[in-house]
Order: structure tokens, then sequence, then C-alpha cells
């Protein structure tokens, strides 16, 4: 198992590469010229040429991608002009904020949704069946972000049961409960549409699953319903829904963005936002680097659990 | 003794294999290994043997959807592999394939004149006219009403659909006809009407068979002779006759043995020790050794090659220790 | 094939061939057809935005700002800058709608040609294009977009473009899964063979069975796609004003969320029903063209066979059976459709005898069996008549947790495909233990030696190493081993085979019949074996029955119903299959097939079928008469003369 994880591992580095590549060529792909961008249209063409110079704009696109590995392996990212400081410690920063956010989503979506799921095959086209049907349909219809608002509106707002936004209250906050405040709304919203999915996804596996002959062999065993429902059924099903649960934290992590915005939750999405609109583009390539490898690795995490579940994998 | 119009020679065909980026040896499988064989023209050879013998990659290779990594294969006098490379179409007209599962070989998409008129249009390049003449001839042959032709495959049951496979191998009036286990799929009323309908087919176009088959009475029906294959290579062939009658391969007594016949009641020991031996760790020598209850320590140092059985020169065999007695178990 | 699946597939045949059209199915559903009209509404609306009575949606009005729904001239009311919010819903709706189904038909189109490509050439080809796409698949989906958006600058255009991108990878790993079954298909190889060039398989025999995939593809990614790019209008990144997208106005609307919150609302409202119509509408496209969920493949079968019986027989007097069947029925019913599976058929077991039933496919010898414990599937299967009893007790009529004792216990089973009947993901140890555990509580350590014990009974080397092995570790006949020695578990006094044999090598199965004959003789258990295959029979069964069309057609001792068959079809039966030894026997065949168990002729099923048949085998019911010793035939002109005056 531990060759497995290393090999896993190994296999990794790759798709890391791949991941500095393209973030690499997106923003190389720019139009314009950065130094005029940071000089203003009145430079002279010896500052400008200096500043290309230091910038290393001057060199070969590969010339210019190895300099730029090299200090990203350094752990440098540049420096941020707009906040003017380094790009790695703003983005280190913001994304503990977004891993609070999203990790308690994506546990919440995955528990939810799973369950849902799981009583919803259970009892099939029952009243608990239906209900959870149009919830997860409701769900995955909703812009999150209209979601957000709605929510504001009721329980920041009309009752004043939480806050409207930020991570921490601005007087006297900082601790646990605070954060947890704070938290629960944004994290809600954030896992309503991957519930949804994730429920959706486990109910047809379930089904899948118990179709399978060898659930019939369960009852021929004499083994109690519940015991072929919640023992075999649900273990082969959680295979198939694992790699799902894997993508979702992509889209957890991406849906960060707009639930950021709402909630002004200080996290990499916001600031990616900020950064796009002050065209700060050395924290937008630091951010979304940072955010693709986190997700990189915890896809790998899903692999491995997948694998751990399912021996004819290994 | 008619010209051999297919010969195999020492053909080998290996899946995976090669290294890795990292120049580790990757597992490979040798699913045939030297098998060497003619079919003449006009009779049926049969090949029998167990689920993972290579039976299926040998009928892949005659009729050139595969080719063999090692050995040569002759059709007619004309290197078989390299023209399956260089003119497809040309092989196909003269080589053709019925398939196992009656139904997956059919587009389920596509009426069965769709599928008919493919090899007319693309082999034969026959115009409108001559394709319906032909359409005609070919539904005829395999006892099908002409009104089938515009429906489509769902709408038939196995039997059927197995019939419109052979119309569509027929359809370039091929030569040899490679027929991978084609009644194994199909109820064992419905075998029947293939089976006589094959042998309806062979005599009016004067056809030479390949026939595929695990199932040993199948085969002896069909076949003037046979191959028993085991673990990728042959281990005996020779006249269906006197394979059935006197086998010589310990493997081939075993099969017969064991082959479940109405009002015999079953034989064999029970003991668990009898499984194929993992094709990715083959073991040296003989492959049935572990089974085999005339093995001894020379089969485990080399292969054994196939050799002439004295006295009966077409029944060749390839064991260090065959049964030698006639008549058989 | 086990033929309780059969009848499942057959109704599949039969509905496609009368099945109504694809959009009256769909129609069909309701929760689909109120998505249709909703989108149909919408899509009319935004079609016709320049021609209705609407102010233009830019034209703003500082002296209306902020008026609320209803206020006179604007039905929506206004937004911060006085604009007539209803004008610009319709108008964003128009943009909102054009640019999701943009995005989804570009993304379809290079998403699926790549998947056909690399899933068709296989090979260095694929690797290489899938590493591509698994490269784009790294990134977290909306981040990608940001990114690209980042790079080509704010606009709907661009935003259109990074959406589109981003959901190339979904399509083309769909597809290409798809393709790579397609391609190893045999049809592929036909057509190969039947000249046809690489270009022309791709286009012309693969992509018209990947389309329906496609089209439920972009049916359930179409909504999404739409807020994913309202999303990037959100956030300032899409539109740009004064154009106005429905996500842009929701951006806009949130700045002033506390002050004027239908501003913000009903432009929300507006992107939620316009997706959930096209999701309600995307699951009704789905559920017509996915072959899987036709005639209820994802319905699932409940515990135990519905038992739903319209008579009840008395309580036969034989007190030497272990098992006494009376006049079973079983059916399934799908759509308006009853299929006759079993009707009426009697059968007896003594203890530690073997009865073979044979049967084609589609004769319902499975579902005989399977009805017994209640393991044929509901919905669609039911049992409608007779009883079975089982040392006194009636099968159909016992509580479900009697049910569930008796299962595994008192009766077990041994099914076709041993790698499919066990559980993938336990060990034969687990499973085997479970076996015992669920009948005789025990400490697993006790029940561990009981499993080595039963392996070692099954004859498998090495047992206490086996039971830390995975199903798919062992070899075929080591699974069928297994699934024996759980049918001896609980010293069951009745096992059901069904078709043990038939996914066996042959001399596997050899092994495994002599097995479960010793087996059974040791342990005094009887068996009912369902096989197709007479040879089967002969080598393992004292008595036969002999199944068509769901009726028992004739029965007596192997021996006796083998050389002397009494109704045609067996006699039939028995010739057409070659018998080693004997290869210059003409095979005799059998035109023709059975009847489709839902439209069951008067009179004798097999009357089309057979040379013997005469006037009076068309009408009424032919009786099942019996004659000498444990004999019975269902025949009017039978082929023995004993048989004939029985």
């Amino acid at each position: 198992m531990t060759a497995y994880i290393a090999k896993r591992l190994l296999a990794a580095i790759p798709v890391l590469f791949g991941l500095s590549v393209i973030v690499f060529l997106i923003m190389a792909m720019i139009p314009g010229d950065p130094a005029t961008a940071i000089l203003g249209s009145y430079a002279t063409p010896e500052n400008v040429a200096r500043l290309n110079a230091d910038l290393g704009l001057d060199k070969s696109l590969p010339q210019q991608y190895l300099i730029w590995l090299g200090n990203l392996l350094q752990g440098d990212l540049g420096r941020s002009y707009a906040l003017n400081r380094p790009v790695l410690d703003e983005v280190l920063e913001r994304f503990s904020a977004t891993l609070i956010l999203a990790g308690t989503a994506l546990v919440l979506c995955s528990i939810l949704g799973l369950l849902a799921g799981v009583v919803s095959a259970a009892r099939q086209y029952g009243f608990a069946d239906k209900a959870i049907t149009v919830l997860v349909l409701i769900g995955i219809s909703t812009p999150s972000f209209w979601l957000g608002l709605l929510l504001i509106l009721a329980f920041a707002v009309k009752i004043k049961l939480f806050p409207a936004s930020g991570m921490y209250a601005i007087y006297g906050g900082g601790d646990l409960p605070d954060l947890l405040h704070h938290l629960f709304l944004p994290a809600l919203t954030l896992a309503a549409v991957a519930t949804g999915v994730i429920a959706r996804l486990t109910r047809t596996a379930m089904l899948e699953v118990l179709r399978q002959d060898y659930i019939r062999t369960a009852r021929a065993k004499g083994l109690t319903e519940r015991r072929v429902i919640y023992r075999h059924a649900f273990k082969a099903a959680l295979v198939s829904v694992i790699p799902v649960i894997g993508i979702q934290a992509g889209f957890v992590l991406g849906g960060a963005v707009y639930i950021e915005t709402v909630f002004q939750w200080p996290g990499i999405g916001s600031m990616l936002v900020n950064a796009i609109s002050t065209r700060d583009l050395l924290l937008v390539q630091g951010g979304v680097l940072v955010v693709a490898a986190a997700y990189v690795l915890f896809n790998l995490a899903a692999d491995v659990v997948q694998t751990l579940l399912d021996p004819r994998l290994r | 003794m008619a010209e051999p119009l297919l010969e195999i020679d020492s053909a080998e065909r290996i899946f995976g294999g090669g290294r890795s980026l990292l120049g580790r040896k990757l597992p490979a499988v040798h699913a045939v290994q030297g098998v060497s064989l003619d079919v003449r023209k006009g009779e049926t050879l049969g090949v029998v043997g167990e689920s993972g013998c290579g039976k299926s990659t040998l009928a892949r290779l005659i009729v050139g959807l595969d080719k063999p990594t090692a050995g040569t294969i002759t059709f007619d006098g004309r290197d078989l592999v390299a023209e399956a490379r260089r003119d497809p179409q040309r092989l196909a007209r003269r080589v053709q394939y019925v398939f196992q599962d009656p139904v997956a070989s059919l587009n389920p998409r596509k009426t069965i004149r769709a599928i008919l008129e493919a090899p007319l249009r693309h082999l034969l390049a026959l115009d409108k006219k001559a394709r319906q003449a032909r359409l005609k001839e070919l539904m005829e042959a395999v006892n099908l009403a002409p009104e089938f032709l515009d429906r489509y495959p769902h709408e038939f049951s196995g039997g059927q659909a197995q019939r419109i496979g052979i119309a569509r191998a027929l359809a370039a009036d091929p030569e040899l006809i490679v027929l991978d286990e084609p009644v194994s799929a199909l109820d064992v009323s419905v075998q029947a009407q293939v089976l006589n309908i094959l042998d309806d087919l062979k005599q009016r176009f004067g056809l030479t068979y390949v026939f595929i088959s695990h199932d040993l009475s199948v085969v002896e029906s069909v076949s003037d002779r046979v191959a028993v294959m085991y673990f990728g290579r042959i281990a005996e062939t020779g006249p269906a006759r006197e394979i059935f009658a006197a086998p010589r391969h310990p493997y081939t007594h075993l099969l017969l043995k064991s082959a479940p016949v109405p009002g015999r009641r079953s034989l064999v020991p029970e003991d668990a020790n009898t499984e194929l031996p993992d094709p990715y760790d083959p073991p040296p020598g003989c492959a049935f050794h572990a089974r085999c209850p005339r093995g001894t320590d020379r089969c485990l140092a080399s292969h054994p090659p196939l050799e002439q059985a004295a006295g009966r020169p077409a029944h060749r065999t390839a064991c260090y220790h065959p049964v030698e007695e006639r008549g058989h178990a | 094939m086990s033929d309780t699946a059969a009848p499942a597939m057959r109704i599949g045949k039969a509905r496609s061939a009368g099945r109504p059209s694809a959009l009256r199915l769909l129609l069909n559903n309701t929760l689909a057809t109120s998505g249709l009209v909703v989108l149909l509404l919408i899509v009319l609306l935004a079609l016709a935005a320049p021609v209705l009575p609407l102010p233009d949606p830019d034209m703003t009005a500082p002296a209306d700002r902020l008026l609320r729904p209803l206020a006179e001239g604007h039905l929506l009311g206004t937004d911060a800058l006085g604009r007539d919010i209803l004008s610009r819903l319709v108008w964003g709706a128009r943009v909102s709608l054009a640019v999701g189904i943009s995005a989804t038909l570009i993304a379809a189109f290079f998403g699926s040609l790549i998947g056909l490509v690399a899933g068709y050439a296989g090979g260095r080809v694929d690797t290489i294009l899938m590493r591509g796409i698994d490269m784009v698949m790294a990134f977290p989906y909306i981040l990608l977009a940001l990114a690209i958006v980042a790079a080509l600058g704010p606009g709907l255009l661009n935003a259109l473009y990074a959406i589109a991108v981003v959901n190339i990878p979904f399509f083309a790993r769909n597809i290409r899964g798809i393709t790579i079954g397609l391609s190893r298909r045999e049809f592929v190889d036909a057509a190969r063979l039947s000249g046809k060039s690489n270009m022309r398989i791709l286009f012309g025999e693969v992509l018209p069975n990947v389309l329906p995939i496609i089209i439920i593809t972009m049916s359930t990614t179409i909504g999404w796609m739409i807020l994913e790019t309202a999303g990037l209008s959100f956030l300032g990144l899409g539109a740009q004003p004064p154009q106005a997208d429905l996500g842009s106005m929701l951006g806009d609307g949130r700045k002033i969320l506390f002050t004027a919150p239908h501003v913000s609302i009903i432009p929300g409202l507006m992107i939620f029903a316009l997706v959930m119509s096209i999701n309600l509408f995307g699951d009704g496209v789905r559920d017509v063209l996915d072959p899987r969920l036709k005639s209820g493949a994802l319905t699932r079968p409940v515990a135990r066979t519905a038992v739903k019986r319209e008579n009840v027989p008395e309580k036969p007097a034989h007190e030497d059976r272990l098992l006494d069947l009376v006049d079973l029925s079983t059916q399934f019913h799908v759509g308006g459709d009853v299929y006759r599976a079993v009707s009426g058929v009697d059968l007896y077991l003594k203890g530690g005898e073997c009865l073979g039933i044979v049967g084609e496919s589609g004769s319902g010898k499975s579902v005989t069996a399977m009805s017994l414990m209640g393991l044929v599937p509901t919905p669609p299967g039911s049992i409608t008549g007779g009883a079975a009893w089982l040392n006194g007790e009636d099968l159909f009529a016992v509580s479900d947790e009697r049910m569930r004792q008796l299962r595994g216990a008192d009766v077990s089973h041994v099914f076709q495909d041993p790698l499919s009947t066990l559980h993938p993901l336990f060990t034969v140890g687990d499973q085997l233990a479970e076996a015992i555990t669920a009948h005789r509580p025990m400490k697993r350590s006790q029940a561990d030696g009981r499993a080595e014990d039963l392996l070692r009974l099954v004859r498998i080397t090495n047992p206490r190493a086996r039971l830390k092995a995975y199903p798919h570790e062992l070899s075929g006949g080591m699974r069928q081993r297994v699934c024996i020695a759980m049918a001896l578990a609980n010293d069951a006094r009745l096992i059901i085979a069904d078709e043990p044999t038939t996914a066996l090598d042959v001399t596997v199965q050899a092994q495994i019949l002599s097995l479960m004959d010793a087996l059974r003789r040791e342990k005094d258990a009887a068996i009912l074996f369902i096989t197709h295959d007479f040879g089967v029979v002969s080598a393992v069964c004292d008595r036969v029955a002999v199944m068509y069309a769901g009726r028992i057609v004739e029965t007596g001792r192997t021996q006796d119903v083998l050389s002397a068959p009494a109704h045609p079809y067996t006699g039939k039966l028995i010739d057409c299959v070659p018998v080693l030894g004997q290869p210059e026997r003409r095979l005799a065949s059998i035109e023709g097939r059975p009847p489709v168990v839902n439209k069951l002729p008067a009179g004798c099923a097999f009357a089309d079928r057979c040379p013997r048949v005469e006037a009076d085998c068309r009408t009424g019911d032919i009786p099942l008469s019996s004659f000498g010793e444990e004999r019975a035939v269902r025949c009017l002109h039978p082929l023995t003369r004993e048989a004939a005056h029985g």
C-alpha cells in the first residue's frame, strides 16, 4: 500500500509540472506589454527596456519558463505590485481561509450527499425519495451566488441569526465559536450544489449496485435487509462515488470564488477576483497555481481511498 | 490430397510486454505461441480448446484483424500478414469471419440491408442493381425472408442474427471463412439450425472453414481435421476421427472425459488442483504438467515439440509421454 | 444465460419493436413536460424580445430609480439607474441563453471529436490526447475559466470561450469511454471486414451509436453552463455594461441588496427557472435515450418477490416430500403487458434427491427456481398463484423474517456466474463467515474456523490462506467451489443450483459436477438443478423436468426420459444436440422460435413447431398426464405408446 501511495505521488509530479506550464502559458498569452502596463504609457523606451530586462522578458519563452520555474521551486512567486508584498505570503494567507470554508463545505456535502442518496435509493419511490429528488433538483439548479444572497437576506437581515459577511467579528472576535458563527452560512451555500450532485450519483450508484448478482447472493444467504443495503450495497456504491467526491472538491474550490465574493470571506477566491480586475497578474498566477496544486493532491487522496476500498484496483 | 490453402508457420502473438519509460519490463501474455497449422481447400479444420487457450486470437490472426508478433501466415501462396497491411480489402474478399456474439456483431443502428450492402459496395464495388440481386441470393442462402432486409438487428432472435452474420461473411464470395464459436451463444435448438445451414453452404459454394469452438461434440460433428489447443500452443492435431477415437495427448483425454454426454454419469475426480497456469508467469516446459497424470521431470525441462505418431503421419502430438493404446477411455 | 434476466431483456426487445416515439415517451413524463413548457416559454420570450412592447432595456431614468415591482409602467420595478427590470430580464435571458447554448455546442463539438478520435484510435494518440485533457481537468473547474478570463480580459465572448474550454474535458472523457466500448464491439470488426475505412467506421458506424450519449451529455450540461456564465458575469468578468445578461444584473443588484432586494432577487429567480426547466427537460431526455433506464432498469428489486396469489392450493398429503411446489405461477408486469414466465408448475423433491429442470432460455426454468425463496426481482415480477410446501410450511405465506431465516439455512443457492455472485469488495472469508453468523451467532474466530472447514470440504487446497483472498484473485472453478461452500454453510436440506456450471470450462465443469454429486450424498441434501444441457443432467440428476414456455411438458427419471422421450419437444431437444462419438448423425432442428410469454397461444405452446401437431392441440388446456413410474407428459399425441395409453 505504501508502495502504491509512493507510486501515485510520483505520478502526480508530471501533472504538477504540466499545471505549471499551462499557468505560465496562459499568463504569457496576455496581450500587451507588462512593462508599459506597470510604468504607464508615458514611460521612456529606455525605462521600458530596463524593466523588461529586470523581469526577464527579453529572453525566449522556454528560457523565461525555466527561470520562472526555478524561482517557483524556491518559493518565489514574484511580488504583487498592487499589494506590494510577496505573492506567496498573500496567497498562503488567503488560501488558509479558503481551506477552512471549502473543507467544511466538502465534509458537509459528502456526508449529506451520501446520506440523502442512500436513503433515497433504499426508499425508492417513497416519500423520502421524492422529497430528496426534488430538493436535489432545486439544489443543482440554483445559482450559488444567488442562494447566498437569499440566505443573507433571510438569516442576517430579517432574522439576525448569523453575520452577513466576513470571517471574524471586527470587535472581540477571533475565537472558534466566532469563526463557526461566520462560517455557517457560506459553508452551507457552498455545499448546496455539491450535495445535490453527490446525492444524485449515490442514488444511481446504489440502485445500480442493488441489481447486481452479489446482492441477490447476500439475500439468498439470509442476511437482513439492513445489512444488505448498508453493508453490501453501500460499500460497492461508495467505490464509484468517491472519485465524484474528488471532482466535487474542484467544484467546491472553484465555487468558493462566488461565495467568498458574496460573503466577503477573505479567501483566495475573492483575492483572485480583485486581482483580475486590477490586472495584478502575478497574484492571479500564484493563486491559480496553489489552488490547482492543492486540488491535484486532493484527488490523489481520493484515489488512494478508492484503492483502499477496492482490492481489484491494487 | 488437396493443396494447403492456408499455412500458418510458428505464429506467435504476445500482448503487452515491452518496457516502461523507466526501463522496467512490462508484463506480457503469450496468447499464441509457436502455432503451425495448415488448412486444405474444401476441408473444415476444427480448433478446440478452453477459455484462454488462444483459439480466438488465432482466428483474428487468420482474418488479418490482428497481426502476429512472429511467424508467418500464408494464404494461397501469398503473405497474408503483409497483405492485411497493404490491401486489407483484397484479403477480405477471400477470407471472412463469423463472430461469436451474433447480436454484438450487427450495428444496432443499421438496417440489415445496410449491413449486408457494405461488403458488396466496399469490397466488390457492385452497382445498385447487382447489389439488389446479390442481397436476394444471400437472404435465400441463409434461409431468411427478403422482407427482413429493412429491419433493425434488435428485431431478430439470436439464431436469425447469426444467419445474418453468416450472410455478411458470405457476401463477398470468400474462399475461407473463420467461424469463431458461431453457435455457442445460441440455444441448443437454434444451434442445430445454424450448423445445418453452415454445412449446406459449404457444399454449395465449395467453402473452406476454420471452425473454432470449446464444444467438443460440435467440433467433432463438423470437422475433417482437428487441432486441440492448450495455453497458447497446439497440444495435438490430426484427422478428427483419430483424435476423437484415439487421443494421444493427456489433455485431449481429459477434455473428452470431461465433456457431459447424455446418458453418462460424471466420472472425473473432483480435486481442485487443476487450474490453468498464470499466463503472466508461465511454468517452464509443458503447461499441462501440473494437471497431468503422466508428467515427469522431462516435461518440466523443455516444451515438447509436435511429433508424428508412429504409423499415423497426420496425427501429431506435443507430448513426451503420449497415450499409445488405441481405443479410448 | 440465466433466464431471470431474460424476461427483462425480451421485454426491452418487445418494447422497442412497437415502441412509442421518443417524443411521446418524453411527454408522458410530467416533470419533463413541465420543464419543456417553461423552457419553451422563456425561449419564445427571449426570441420575441425585439418585437415585444418593452421599453429600451438600457434607457436610464434617474427619477424612476429603484421602483418596487408592480409600479405603474414597470411591472417588475426598476433598478438603480431607473432601467425597466422586466425589459432587462427578457433581454438578459436572451443573452444568457445564447451564450449558454453556444458554449455547449462548442464544448460538445470539440470534446466529442477528441473523445471519438482518442477512443477509436487508442494507443499513443489516445495517451497524448487524454494526458492533455487530464491536465485541463487538474484545475478546479471555475479556476481555469477565471485564469482564461484573466488572460483574455473580461468580456462576454471571453467568458463564453472560457466556459466552453473548461467543459471540453467533460465531453471528451464521457465520449471516449463510450467510444472505447463501441470500438471493441464485434460490429466494428465486421465493418472492417466489409471493407470500410477507418473514417467510415468512426463516423458511419461508431458515431450513430455515440450520438445519443452526446445529446444526453449536452442536455445535462447546458443548465450548468448557463449557471457558470452567469457566475462570471456576476463577478463582473462576463457581460460588460451597458450590455446585461442575467448574471451581471444579479451582480449589480448585490450592491443594493439591503435597500432594494428585488433588483437581485428577480434575475436570480429567472436564472433558477431557466436552469431548473432545462434540468427537468434534460433528465427527461436522458430517461428516454439512455438504454439502461428503459423499462425501469434502475428500479431497485425489493428483498422478496411480491406474492399476489389468485389461487392458493390445498396442502397436499405427501409426507415423504421435502419440497412440494404446487401450481406455481409467476408473472412479470411491464407497461401494460403481462409476461407469464411460469404458469402452473408442479414439482417435488424428496430428501437427498436431485431434480433437474431443463429448458432453453425463456422457458421459465430459472424463474421457477428463484420463485421458491422469493428471489425473483419485484418489480416487475410477482408470484400470482400456487404454494410451495417446505417441511409443511408454505414458503409463499411465511413472514419476511421467517423467509430470511430459511434462506441460506434450510434452503441455499448456487448461482451461475461465480464472479458476479460473490461480492467483489469482501474477502472469501468475510463472505463465508457472514453466511454462517447470519443464522448462528458466534465469535468471528469461531466462524473463521468453520469457514476454513467449509473450504476444505469443497476440496480447496490451503484453505486458511484462501480465506484472505478476494474473489477476483481466484480462478472460475475455485470461485464456484467457494459458492458451493457457502451453500453448505448451514447444512441446507435443499440446494437450488441455477446453471452452476454454465460459465465454466468443460474440464472445470466436470470437476464441479462430481463435487456436487459427492457432497449431496455426503450431506444428504436435495438439489434442484437448473440447466439447458442434457449431458449435465445425466451427470447428476435422478429425475428431470423439461420446461417449455413456462410449463413443465415432461418429467420422469433421467434415464427413462433420455432413452424414450414422450413429448415431441423433448425428443427434438435431445436430437438437435451433437453427441460426442456420433459425428455422422444429421442434427434435427426445431424450426421457428418459442412463443413470447405475453402472447401464449391457446392449447399447446409447442404446436406451431411440432411435427405431430393436430387440430385438437390448439384448443383447451392440455393436462400433464401421468404414466409409468414418476413419469408424466403434457401432450395429446406423445412419441411413445405407453405414454399415449397412460
